[in-house]
Parts: structure tokens; sequence; C-alpha cells
């Protein structure tokens, strides 16, 4: 730390506070993600040439099978809807200065838990509380999992981000374990699954606009996130800690408590898109939940930069993304991990940009020529 | 080793965007000399020393090496000349021993070092200075003051002939800063070395240097020999026309009958971060509108009882009592009792760096009204409100107050804080090394500030590493040793003789 200080030449110096100069730096954080994606639609379109593909013909498919149409845009939202979800289980930590990998935990579990309340309510009560009842235990299981890496982390010191990857897999041998032992439905044979929660119980589209309940809850979600990190004393606080520990300690501040809330909220988010999944998707839990919804949402949040509201775009881009994979395989013949190293290139040129902020003369307020 | 070489500039210019940081500066500074760079906060030194180190290029202006024009285009280049330089902050990698840092700093390392003939050599290179440096403990565990000493050795040890040195005592104790001077003034008389030294205090400007110019506002405005120029020209050519506040007087307070201890610590323990006890069984008390001084070389405990204190440490036995009353270092504990702190390196203990100069004057109050209302909502205009009055009230010099903090000079960070933590009623402040890097009347300024804190009866603690300050501000002075106070005394019934030799541990 002292040494890259000392290196470094006199930060800009000039700060002028004008509203052009604010949107000037604001621009920084949009320009740089768009930049980085441009870059890697070029290094992909490379990969694509090498194989004897047009790169064209990608683009224009990853449109019309992600965008083009009503139907594209239908599957598109179903997938982005958990992608909101995860993407601020890992956007929360990361205002606090915590880096948590391990959403596809509590997306398993908590779609597991909210299987598994519904096998003895389903037809006892009426759908709203049913639902209610599994959408609780659902976030309440997941804000636990990763809770846990947040509070192992303040207690013990563990590293949040290698625990909650871990705990992954844990909660995904539960899950197998669990479909295939104890609540196996005996009519599943092929997919060890629950017992179905009834398709009268699921949840359909939204009345009139035809978008998944899972997207219009998770932007519900992202804005309060977004005002309780921005408005409020809680977030004001984790915000202190995530950028000076030593300074949030000496101001008094509960540290620990809010290193563990804030995981909690993260696990509570990732914990209801598994209940979205069984409750909107699959009617039951099965090992279709551990989908890489968990994983994905790293990329999202770290392309919209950990702030709640971007993640809502950026992870209609991905749904997107993964929508048109059928069509490009079937059309191209390309194998399906093929939008997979597009996700993966995106992500490491994204990581490679993030050495950009601050460098780019156009961005500094008063910088001149 | 070979000799000293000198160093000139010629009308050196260096621009920044509209604002000239550097005009038309010319120094020069002959082999062997002994040279003091004096300059407020923001004058230029740092500028200056930058474009000699090559870390910036300069807009015009040269370097002259021994009298020859020489092209310094990164530091690379100014270490392959024999330039080497000391910076404000430490630049030695924390996990590595010192024996690691002065082999690294070689730059040519091989890829299979023989350490046992590595530390021949070393033993044998530290035999010719005075300066001792635990060689086997990582740099992390050392002490800001031992710290210092490496960074100092490093050149000396990389056989650099002119040194640049930015402040190079503000850590040392005064024994220790003699002592390195001394050294240094030692060399440059037998012709083996040069040294430019940015500073602020007179008393080593006027006890070990030869030479000295002063910059102000990015100008040359004085130039001269030591001895020639008096300690008032200095301070003249410095401030210019600015005219500091006075000093607060200091207020004698009648004794109260039964009047609570603001402060009283029982039996303290603390340990450092690899577990080995730094302070033990500390006892002292503060009553409320003294100043308590704590002196000490560093590395006796005294960062470690600080922060066990304030909540960064834990308390690994002992009792704290805060105006009579059992307290521990949380939130609820510091608004209730009404206990601020001003710590070293404020932007590292007390401010979040990539947060707004609003945002950090808020730390203390966000979560309580009139900023925070029902349910921890914020009021960003309050917070704004405050924010401004406070940059006014205590001369904070921002762009903003949406700038992020570390945007700011450090003097002006030192004030963006203070004016947080001085802005309500003060029960109890614990300052740490308040005017540490700052220049002369920025220092002047604070510890005005803190006075009319004690002046209001507040309790002060103030652990500082220059005794000089402790001198001026304090009412009573303890001296800590070894993580235990070595002993008390009123500031008149004691002397710098008497708090020296408590400091050395006898």
């Amino acid at each position: 730390m002292d040494a890259s200080h000392a290196a470094a030449p006199a930060p800009g110096g000039l700060v002028s506070a004008g509203a052009g100069a604010r949107l000037r730096q604001a621009a920084e954080y949009i320009a740089i993600p768009l930049f980085a994606l441009a870059v890697s639609a070029f290094l992909f379109s490379l990969f694509l040439l090498a194989l004897g593909h047009s790169p064209s013909e990608f683009f224009s498919l990853l449109w019309r099978g992600g965008f083009g149409t009503a139907f594209s845009w239908r599957n598109t939202l179903q997938r982005a809807a958990p992608l909101v979800l995860t993407a601020l289980a890992v956007a929360i930590p990361a205002r606090i200065g915590l880096t948590i990998i391990g959403g596809e935990g509590a997306v398993v579990l908590g779609g597991l838990a909210a299987a598994a309340i519904a096998i003895p309510l389903a037809g006892m009560v009426p759908t709203i509380v049913l639902l209610g009842c599994m959408a609780i235990l659902a976030a309440t299981v997941g804000a636990g999992w990763i809770g846990l890496a947040g509070y192992l982390r303040h207690a013990r010191n563990v590293n949040e981000t290698i625990s909650s990857l871990l705990l992954a897999y844990v909660a995904i041998a539960i899950l197998n374990f669990t479909v295939e032992g104890p609540l196996r439905d005996p009519g599943s044979l092929n997919k060890p699954s629950t017992p179905p929660i009834g398709r009268e119980n699921m949840l359909s589209p939204v009345p009139g606009l035809e978008v998944p309940w899972a997207l219009v809850v998770g932007i519900a979600i992202a804005i309060a996130l977004h005002l309780l990190m921005s408005r409020t004393a809680f977030g004001f606080a984790a915000r202190v800690t995530g950028g000076n520990p030593r300074a949030a300690r000496a101001q008094g501040l509960p540290v620990g408590r809010l290193i563990v809330l804030c995981t909690a909220i993260a696990g509570a988010c990732a914990g209801l898109a598994g209940f979205f999944e069984v409750a909107g998707i699959h009617g039951n839990a099965n090992a279709a939940l551990a989908a890489g919804y968990g994983y994905t949402g790293i990329l999202v949040a770290f392309l919209a930069r950990h702030n709640p509201i971007a993640v809502v775009p950026v992870a209609i881009l991905f749904g997107g993304i993964a929508a048109a994979g059928g069509l490009i395989q079937r059309r191209m013949g390309l194998p399906d991990a093929t939008v997979l190293l597009l996700q993966a290139t995106v992500f490491v040129v994204l990581l490679a940009s993030e050495t950009l902020y601050g460098r780019l003369r156009f961005f500094k307020a008063g910088a001149r020529a | 080793m070979s000799g000293a070489i000198g160093l000139a500039t010629v009308g050196m210019t260096k621009i920044f965007g509209d604002f000239t940081a550097l005009e038309d500066v010319s120094i020069d500074v002959r082999a062997g000399d002994f040279h003091a760079l004096l300059g407020e906060n923001g004058a230029g030194k740092s500028t200056l020393v930058k474009c000699m180190m090559g870390f910036q290029p300069p807009t015009r202006g040269q370097v002259l090496l021994d009298g020859k024009p020489v092209s310094i285009a990164d530091p690379r280049a100014a270490r392959d000349l024999g330039i080497g330089m000391v910076y404000q902050h430490f630049t030695l990698v924390p996990s590595f021993t010192a024996a690691e840092n002065l082999v690294a700093a070689r730059g040519h390392v091989p890829a299979v070092v023989d350490w046992a003939k590595e530390r021949k050599s070393l033993d044998a290179f530290l035999e010719t200075t005075p300066f001792r440096v635990p060689l086997d403990r990582p740099v992390r565990e050392l002490a800001a003051g031992e710290k210092q000493k490496l960074e100092i050795l490093k050149l000396l040890y990389l056989d650099q002939r002119f040194l640049i040195l930015d402040e190079p005592t503000s850590v040392l104790t005064p024994g220790e800063a003699d002592e390195i001077l001394g050294l240094l003034r030692g060399m440059t008389d037998a012709g083996l070395v040069s040294v430019l030294m940015i500073t602020h205090k007179f008393r080593e400007v006027n006890a070990f240097a030869r030479n000295l110019s002063v910059l102000r506002r990015g100008r040359l405005v004085g130039a001269g020999a030591v001895g020639k120029v008096t300690t008032a020209e200095m301070t003249q050519m410095m401030v210019g026309d600015a005219v500091p506040r006075p000093r607060a007087a200091r207020v004698a307070h009648a004794p109260v009958a039964d009047a609570k201890r603001a402060l009283e610590v029982v039996a303290l323990y603390a340990s450092d971060d690899a577990g080995t006890p730094r302070v033990r069984e500390l006892d002292l008390h503060v009553e409320p509108g003294e100043i308590l001084g704590i002196a000490g070389v560093s590395g006796n405990g005294q960062s470690e009882f600080i922060e066990a204190l304030t909540g960064q440490r834990p308390i690994d036995d002992g009792r704290v009592f805060v105006a009579g009353q059992a307290f521990s270092p949380t939130r609820g504990d510091f608004a209730r009792f009404k206990v601020f702190g001003l710590p070293e390196e404020p932007l590292r203990n007390a401010a979040v760096p990539r947060m707004s100069v609003a945002e950090n004057m808020a730390l203390r109050s966000f979560d309580r009204a009139p900023i925070a209302g029902v349910f921890g909502w914020l009021k960003p205009a309050t917070m704004r409100a405050r924010a401004r009055d406070l940059v006014a009230r205590y001369r904070v010099k921002t762009t903003s107050i949406d700038a992020a903090i570390e945007t700011l000079s450090g003097g002006n960070v030192q004030r963006a804080i203070l004016a947080r933590e001085l802005s309500e009623a003060v029960d109890l402040l614990i300052v740490v090394n308040p005017c540490f890097g700052l220049d002369f009347s920025s220092a002047a300024e604070i510890r005005n500030q803190i006075l009319e804190a004690r002046n209001k009866g507040t309790a002060v603690l103030l652990v500082s590493e220059d005794l000089d300050e402790i001198l001026e501000l304090a009412d009573r002075v303890a001296v800590m040793s070894q993580g235990h106070i070595a002993m008390t005394a009123p500031i008149g019934e004691t002397d710098r003789n008497a708090i020296g030799r408590a400091m050395a541990g006898h």
C-alpha cells in the first residue's frame, strides 16, 4: 500500500465541480463496460473465424434469438429474472468489501426448501399462502447459507470467496442427496425430483405484461436495495465498512453485524431465485436447479459494477445471450458451450478493463490537453 | 564508495492544466552540500523533487549533474545516476524482513539468493552505520521510526550519492533525528554524499543543513547559507504575508470538588497482530480540561494502546472508565460519553478515502438526527449543508464537498477530520500525532484547535512522537516505555532531559 502510494504521481489535482464534469465522470462507468463488451465481441469474432464461422451470422442470430421476436423476449426475460437476483447476491456484499461467489448454493437450497415445504402444504392451504410460505422459507434458507460465509469471515477470518464457493458444492450435494433419497417423488423416474407443487399452484406471468413475476419482484428488490445502500444509515455504514474497515471500527460501527447482515441479504436474494425457479419454471426441485444462474450472476454484478439498478439491464443482456444459445446451436452447428465461451470472454475482458478507470483523460473532469 | 555528486535545476517549471505548480525554480546543490528545501504544503517542494527524480517531466527547465545537463526520464534513470529518495510514505514491502527489503532493493537479485553470504555483507554494511534495525523481522512489525531508518539505510546500501529526503524525521524522536541527520551531515562533510532535505523543522535546518532554499506558491523566494538567514526570516519567506491565527491562551480551570475523571485506564493489556503483548499493565487518567501528553519512542506500545482504546484492537485485559463509568469502544458509548478522536494517518484510520468530503464529515453523525430520519432514512441535503458549514468554519481547502476526500492534501484531510470530531460537544478527545507531515501554519492551527477544546473543558489524551509538541500543548506528560507508563509529571515540574531519560528506559 505504502509503496504504491509513494510511486504514484500526484492525483489528478484539479477537480472542478461543474455538473458537466460530474456527468463526464459518470459516463466513465458506462463507456468502459461498453468498450469491454465491444472488445470481447471482437475477440469472440476471431474465435468464430478460426472455426470457419461467420461472426455477422452469429451476432444476428444472437439478436434474433435473444431480442428479435416476442417469443425470444419472453425466453430472455425468463432467464434474466433469476440473474437479477443472483447478481444482487454478489453486488450487495461487494459494497461492504466482500466477494461472494457462492450464490449458486443459496439458489439450490432455496429452491429445495421451497419445494420441501410445499409437500405437506400443497392442497391444504390456498395458493397464495402456499407461495408465501415457500418464498419466505427459500429466502430464509438462502440468507442463512450465505450469511454463514459472512459469519465465518467475521468470527474466524475465513476468506468469504472460498467459503461461499465451497458451500455451493455442499448445497448441490445436499440437493442431490435429498431429491434422490428422502424427498424423492416415486413418480420421477429418469430425473429424480421432489413431488410437484401442483400445476394449479404455479406462478403464471404477470397478467397484462406477460413478464415473469420473478423479474418484477427482482426489479423491485433491486430498487429497494439500491435505496437501502445509498439512502439509509444502514447502507452508509456498510459503505464505510467496505471503504475502510479500520475507520469503521474506530467509529464504533458494528462491523461484524453489518457483514453478516449484508451476506444474509445476498443469500435471501439468491434463495428467492431458487423459489422462483421451482414455483415458476420446474414445479419441483431437481438437479436442474443448479443451472449456473449463481455463477452467471457474478458476471452480471461485475459488469454492472455492483450497482443494484444497473444489474437489471445487464441481467437482461445476459438472459438474451443464454436464450439465443439454442438457436445458434441449431443454425450454426456450434456446440452448446459456445455461449459459455462468449460469457467467459466478456468476463476476462471486463476484469482487464478495470485498469482503465481513472486513466482516460476524457473522463477526468477539468483535465485539458 | 565514490564521491558526492552535485545537482542543480535551471528554470524548472511545471504546469498542470491551468495550474502552475512550479515556476522558474533554479536551485543549486553542490557536491557535498547538505541543502534544506523549505516551504509550506503546496509550495511546490514535492513537485520539484518529483521532476528531479523523473516521476514527472517538467514543462520547462533542466537538471544539471555536476554542471552537465542530464535527462532523467524515469526514476530508474535517476537511480542509475546515483540519485535516491526517501519518501514521506514508506516504500518497503511489509511482509519482507529488513534484510529481504535491502536485498530486493538492489534490483538485480540473483535467482537463488545465497542468504549466508548476503547476511555477512549486510552485517558488514550495517557496521558502517549507527542505525540498528532488526534484520529478521517482517517490516510490518517494525515501528515507524525503525521503518524510516530502514528507508535511509536502503539508499546508503544502494550507494546513492545524491539523497533527496522528504521530511525524513517526522516519525523519529529528537534523539533519533539528531543521530540520523548528524550521520548524514558527517557523510556530506566527508564528501561522500550530497543531501537535499525537505523539512518543516527550523531546528534541524539550523543544526544540520549548510544551505537552504525556500519555495512559496511554486516560486523560489529565498536562498542562502544557514546561519546567515535567521529563523524569523525563514518563517517570513515561507508564510509570506499570511498572518497565522494567534495562539489560544491557556485557561486555568478551578478545581471542582468530586469531579469525575474524564478517562481512567486500569491495568490495560493489549497485543499486536502477531499476538506479542505490547501494552502491559498500563494505568493512566485524564482530568476534564487537561491535556495529558504521552511521549515515547515509537514502537513502545502507543499505537496498540490507542487502537485498543478506540476499538480497532481487542483489549486483552484491564478496564477503561470514562466519566466514572465502564466504557467499551462501541458507537453507542462513543456518542453517550462524547468521545472523539483524531488518529494518526487520518486517511487510513478516520476516513473512507473514496467517499466524498461531505460523507466523511458525516461519519460520526449519519445515524442520528438531523441527518438520519425515521428508519435511518438519510437526508443528503442536511448532510451536505453541515459539511458546507464545517468546510467554511475550519477552512478546509477542497474543490467541492462532493470531491473524494483522498483528493485533498494531507493538511486538509486532517482539518476535515478535526472539524468533524470537534463540531459537537466533546468530553474526551484522543489525538495521535496530529501534525505529522503538516506544514507550519496548518500545524499551528490544529494545535490551537486542540488547545481551544481543552479550554472549553474537554479532556485531551495526546500521543505524539514530537516532544516539542507535547511540551507546547500538554498540562501533564506521561512517558510510555515498553508498554507501560514509565513516568508522569506536571509539565512545569519536568524537563526535556528527564523525559528523554524516561523515554530511553532509565
